[in-house]
């Protein structure tokens, strides 16, 4: 909402507060100022500046108000003219190409002077002639002989609007010579509206609100009286089928209006507002509504009768008919549904109810004769409508936040006065009010424990009483109670204890926030609830950061066929249950993610042209939809990434080795050891994703924590990896929580000498590490305390299908120091039992 | 004096003279040998001792032993000599470049956002808040209607909102449905919990505005809890986040679950209040939005708004590290591009 303060000061005066203030106030009271443009005053003094100005001063001495006396031809260029002119001081002969000033070339003195606004040279303006606003200072030339060095300014070299055509010709009441910036210089306020403040989208709700802190008495425009009269009724015919969803609709009439340019002030605050003045019949609309609030329509009476067949036409409002349509203003053509609500006459739709007119029955730069509609419509209704049919319409806003029905009378009072000032015309006696539903306003009582209990503040009933009737409410004091009754000017004021709440919201903005004192809460606080979850993803977190991981955050929306890229052959199975998006934001992502794998290889592909060595992981939810569940499962899974070098290439390591399915098995490894997780054994598996013989599952017991290996080769060539190989780990986080521990018993230190030796056993191909590893440790018993595997060896001499694997064994007792027998008698049995079980030899030394 | 003892005499003249020639331990060895050995002079004086008559022999054996001594340590001192110059030239050598970069080591690091959440998570710990998470796809109910947003009410233009293709369900805008769940779960003992999460919401991907983001809600329910409350909490975060004698200034705003509402700003922290690009000029930096609970969302959520009453704020954890670091981008966090995280 753009608000022109010189139209605020009609309804409140303002002395004593400069524009800094005066945002500030507004700011404090809900109606943000989200910047401040300058129209000719200038940036007002301050300690400290809170908001942020763009725009032009107009220097006093500079530009001041001038009357052309007599246009003049140019004695070298047609296109150009020069104008007699007084400034106020003296008479000057000024040089200018403004074809609006064409009509009066060579007319002699003019009977009615021009009024215009003069720039002198030097003022600092904004160059006409370049887009956008640029500023320049107004110089001395010499134009096809003639010498210029003052000018009079259009709309843009001011900087109020974009208008270049013309040069402004001012109302003719203008007092020359003085400053323009005391005539008409301005500031706007780009004001922010909240969503239940619609009633302040409106220069008055402005004022109201602004009268209301800074305790000041606001003016409320009158408009002229309710026509009284039945020579309206016998012209037009009008009437509502659903009260619900048209609650109020008036109808006035001006007669013989004429569509002619309104007064140049108000051009110059619609403009300001950010609307195009059009003439003075759409000006006078536009102009109450910004005023008050409610959205008007004006139809040609001609037409609508021609549509009647030369008789007086019968409105109606009623919901559209199945397969209406209409031609909107702006020419599109909207299918009805039964459902949208329209004003129609017996020919069919007119309008659309709240949001816009019809191309076929409004005014135009011909209409004679202006039915005027101010209506009420049902909020709910037209947000549906606006929603379905998706048309931008400043009515639709307003009437989709809710519009009170008493605005409709005050309103027309106001529209029909400006028709009749800026368009000329006869007043038609009488008016049509068709009011069905007036809606009941509410009465709100509150007590002063009431208030205070609720803004911990020591605000007075007197006060609160103060503060809602400078906003409108009607109170009365009895007792200890207040009992306030809700303007006929808003909506959003509940009833019982929603009522009470939007009370006190109301007196705490008005008492100011500011005021409001800070406390620390006394109340005691309450039973410990514990989010072991998070505790447990966080000591993940650290933990995986301690290793020299990259913590990551991914989004969750992706595509079907972006997660299908971790399969060899990216095939879509159809079967694959996702939460699908209605309405997603592009087509890579339509589903939430069910992979945490997918997510991975994206970041590693994305990554891989930066570094050649990657270490990442991230944490979060995949949506895994369940049938019998309106809400899919949250699963949160851990993914691990590691790819290419083992670390990044230096002056000391030229050629670091690469990673393997081992680097990515010693951070599993670490990270299961630090949550504390039990009986943590690893088996080998195969997965679609992984190589075939590099791909492993991981379990505490028999619970499977995840899956992780080496990606396979099918799946690495859907990818632009330059950091290779690609290792990649899921596991369900939610399972790691679970299972984590942070209570644990710690290994006992032993005070005797450990005994350390080496055997290298030779056994066949096909015995895993982790089976012989267990034999050793099964069969070494409690005294054999650590078993290292340093050594893999194969080679002809130990045969075909066999390797060697060499242990550094680790003996303790806790009650002595080990002998050489001890460790021999250790020893013996250990490889006893590795012949038993896997035909072990031991490997001479 | 004896001949023999001025031999030895002229023997230790000899062998000092000679030591001072001597730069190396090689030379300083045959040196030993020479004048220190078994066939030394002085050696062999001692020897030779027998030979001498004997009221000589201890005037000369008193004389070879002083000669020896001298002859020792003068030995002695040069070793030292030799020895720190052998070290020197060593260590010389041995000098490295030390302004070579030092071995890499790769460092893990939190997301920056992470890093962010924690400090607020650890902030309202202190204060004494519990730590509440619930679901990101949501219903329509939890979503809007229990934080009295009926169907078509105007304020759900608030939200650009994901729909599902299940009727009613969504991808939650705001962590706001968590009041609900965390209030029908601990009703009617009181709360004093922040509610942490991904939201998300319908909007273009540009540099200022993103899909998904973190969010923290705070909700305190129970009874007697005031406005000034709220204010002194909220300042209270605000002192423990941006230093204690970071400004603040709360201002009415609107949202549908909360009446009283308002918008808390902190002074700009760029900028220091003088109006920067980072503050639109303004000197105040927006961080989170709040109010006093709706009686209608308390109801929903199994407490009786006549008894007790509640306060509610929440905060983007994106936007404050945007603004933190000046990150100019607000993509750069959920595309984890390494040389980005890097940073953190
Ligand atoms: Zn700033």
């Amino acid at each position: 909402m753009k608000a022109p303060l010189s139209w605020i000061k009609d309804y409140i005066d303002v002395d004593g507060l400069n524009i800094e203030q005066i945002a500030h106030c507004l700011t404090m009271v809900g109606l943000e100022v989200e910047g401040i443009r300058l129209v000719g005053l200038p940036k007002p003094e301050a300690e400290r500046h809170e908001f942020k100005y763009e725009g032009l001063t107009w220097d006093r001495e500079k530009f001041v108000v001038a009357e052309v006396l007599e246009v003049l031809p140019h004695p070298n260029a047609d296109r150009l003219v020069l104008c007699r002119l007084n400034d106020g001081t003296q008479e000057l002969i000024i040089l200018t190409g403004a074809p609006n000033l064409y009509p009066y070339k060579g007319k002699g003195e003019l009977a009615q002077t021009l009024k215009v606004a003069y720039a002198r040279e030097g003022a600092m303006l904004y160059d006409g002639h370049q887009p956008g606003q640029v500023l320049t200072k107004l110089k001395r030339a010499v134009i096809r002989g003639v010498e210029s060095f003052s000018m009079i300014c259009s709309e843009k070299e001011l900087g109020i609007s974009d208008e270049h055509e013309g040069v402004i010709i001012l109302d003719a009441d203008a007092p020359v010579g003085t400053p323009l910036v005391d005539y008409m210089g301005d500031a706007v306020f780009d004001i922010s509206i909240l969503p239940n403040m619609v009633r302040d989208a409106s220069m008055l709700g402005i004022a109201r609100e602004l009268a209301a802190v800074t305790h000041r008495e606001l003016r409320l425009p009158q408009g002229i009286p309710l026509p009284q009269g039945d020579a309206l009724s016998k012209r037009v015919s009008l009437e509502v089928l659903n009260p619900e969803l048209n609650p109020r609709f008036m109808l006035g009439m001006v007669e013989n209006v004429q569509a002619q340019p309104s007064p140049y002030w108000v051009q110059r605050r619609l403009n300001l507002a950010g609307m195009r003045p059009i003439d003075a019949l759409v000006d006078a609309t536009n102009y109450t509504m910004l005023e008050t609030g409610e959205p008007l329509h004006a139809f040609d009476y001609d037409l609508l009768r021609k549509r009647a067949g030369g008789n007086p036409p019968s409105i109606i409002t009623r919901t559209a008919q199945p397969g209406e349509t209409l031609t909107l203003l702006d020419g599109t053509v909207q299918p009805l549904d039964e459902r949208m609500e329209v004003v129609a006459d017996s020919a069919g739709p007119l309008s659309l109810a709240g949001i816009m007119g019809g191309m076929d029955s409004g005014i135009t730069s011909q209409t004679q004769h202006v039915l005027l509609e101010a209506a009420s419509w049902n909020f709910i209704n037209i947000r549906q409508t606006l929603s379905k049919l998706k048309i931008p319409s400043e009515a639709g806003w307003r009437f989709s936040r809710g519009v009170h029905p008493a605005l409709a009378e005050q309103a027309l009072r106001l529209c029909l006065q400006r028709l009749l000032a800026w368009g000329g015309g006869r007043l038609v006696e009488g008016v049509l009010d068709a009011y069905p539903l007036p809606p009941q306003d509410p009465v709100v009582t509150l007590t002063e424990e009431e208030i205070i209990s609720r803004l911990g503040a020591p605000v007075s009933l007197e006060e609160a009483a103060g503060i809602l009737e400078r906003l409108g409410f009607e109170c009365t004091l009895q007792e200890d109670k207040l009992s306030a009754k809700t303007p006929p000017i808003r909506l959003d004021i509940g009833e019982g204890l929603i009522g009470k709440a939007s009370l006190v919201e109301e007196i705490a903005r008005i008492y100011g926030y500011e005021r409001i004192p800070s406390k620390r809460l006394a109340v005691e606080l309450p039973a410990p609830v514990f989010d072991t979850k998070l505790e447990a993803e966080e000591r993940i977190r650290e933990i995986l950061v301690s290793l020299g991981l990259q913590d990551t955050v991914a989004y969750r929306q992706t595509s079907p066929q972006r997660e299908a890229r971790i399969l060899p052959n990216q095939s879509i199975d159809p079967k694959h249950e996702y939460v699908r998006i209605k309405n997603p934001i592009t087509p890579d992502r339509t589903v939430m993610r069910t992979s945490g794998l997918a997510t991975m290889l994206e970041l590693l592909e994305y990554n891989s042209k930066f570094r050649p060595s990657l270490a990442l992981f991230e944490i979060g939810p995949v949506f895994l939809p369940v049938e019998s569940q309106l809400l899919p499962n949250e699963a949160l899974r851990l993914t691990v990434g590691l790819a290419g070098l083992r670390e990044i290439p230096t002056w000391q390591t030229k050629t670091p080795e690469q990673r393997d399915f081992f680097d990515l098995k010693g951070v599993l490894e670490a990270l299961l050891k630090g949550l504390h997780i039990p009986e943590v054994n690893f088996r080998p598996t195969e997965r679609p994703t992984f190589h075939p013989g590099k791909c492993a599952e991981v379990l505490s017991g028999e619970r499977v924590l995840g899956v992780f290996g080496e990606l396979h080769p099918m799946v690495q060539e859907h990818y632009e990896f330059e950091a290779l190989p690609v290792l990649a780990a899921e596991l369900d986080a939610d399972l790691l929580v679970a299972l984590s521990r942070v209570e644990f018993e710690h290994q006992p230190l032993s005070n005797y000498p450990a005994m350390v030796e080496d055997i290298a056993v030779i056994v066949p191909e096909e015995v895993s590490a982790a089976a012989l590893e267990a034999a050793i440790r099964q069969a070494g018993g409690k005294l054999l305390v650590n078993v290292r595997l340093f050594d893999i060896f194969r080679g002809e001499k130990l045969g075909l299908g066999k390797k060697s694997m060499a242990y550094q064994l680790t003996y303790q007792a806790f009650d002595r120091t080990l002998t050489d027998k001890d460790a021999e008698t250790i020893r013996n049995r250990i490889v006893r039992a590795l012949a038993r079980e896997f035909g072990a030899v031991l490997r001479s030394q | 004096m004896t001949d023999r003892e001025a031999q030895l005499e002229q023997e230790k003249i000899a062998a000092l003279t000679a030591l001072e020639e001597v730069v190396s331990t090689e030379a300083l060895e045959a040196w030993r040998v020479a004048h220190l050995g078994k066939s030394s002079p002085v050696m062999q004086a001692f020897s030779d001792l027998g030979k001498l008559p004997a009221e000589e022999r201890p005037l000369v054996g008193r004389a070879a032993n002083a000669v020896k001594q001298a002859l020792e340590s003068a030995y002695a001192v040069k070793s030292e000599q030799l020895r720190q110059a052998e070290l020197e030239r060593v260590l010389a050598s041995e000098r490295i470049d030390v302004t070579l970069p030092g071995r890499a080591v790769q460092r893990g690091r939190l997301h920056p956002l992470n890093q962010t959440l924690r400090e607020v998570c650890q902030i309202f710990r202190d204060m004494g808040f519990q730590i509440y998470r619930s679901p990101e796809v949501e219903t329509d109910d939890f979503n809007f209607t229990y934080l009295n947003i009926p169907p078509y009410h105007p304020a759900r233009d608030m939200w650009d909102t994901f729909y599902t293709d299940k009727d009613g369900v969504l991808l939650r805008t705001h962590t706001s449905p968590g009041q609900i769940h965390i209030m029908r779960e601990r009703a009617p003992e009181h709360i004093r919990a922040i509610l942490p999460g991904t939201t998300m919401r319908y909007e273009q991907l540009t540099a200022r505005s993103e899909i998904e983001f973190i969010q923290v809600e705070v909700l305190v329910v129970g009874k007697g809890i005031t406005f000034a409350d709220m204010k002194g909490t909220l300042i209270d975060f605000a002192a423990r986040a941006f230093g204690k004698d970071a400004r603040t200034r709360l201002r009415p705003s609107y949202f549908p679950f909360t009446e009283p509402s308002a918008e808390m700003d902190v002074e700009c922290f760029v900028c220091g209040g003088e109006g920067c690009n980072v503050c639109k000029g303004t000197g105040w930096l927006e961080i989170l939005g709040c109010g006093m609970v709706h009686p209608t969302v308390l109801e929903y959520g199994g407490y009786d708004p006549q008894e007790f009453s509640g306060f509610a704020a929440g905060m983007g954890i994106d936007r404050s590290t945007l603004m933190r670091y000046r990150v100019d981008d607000i993509r750069h966090f959920r595309n984890n591009d390494i040389r980005f995280l890097e940073q953190f």
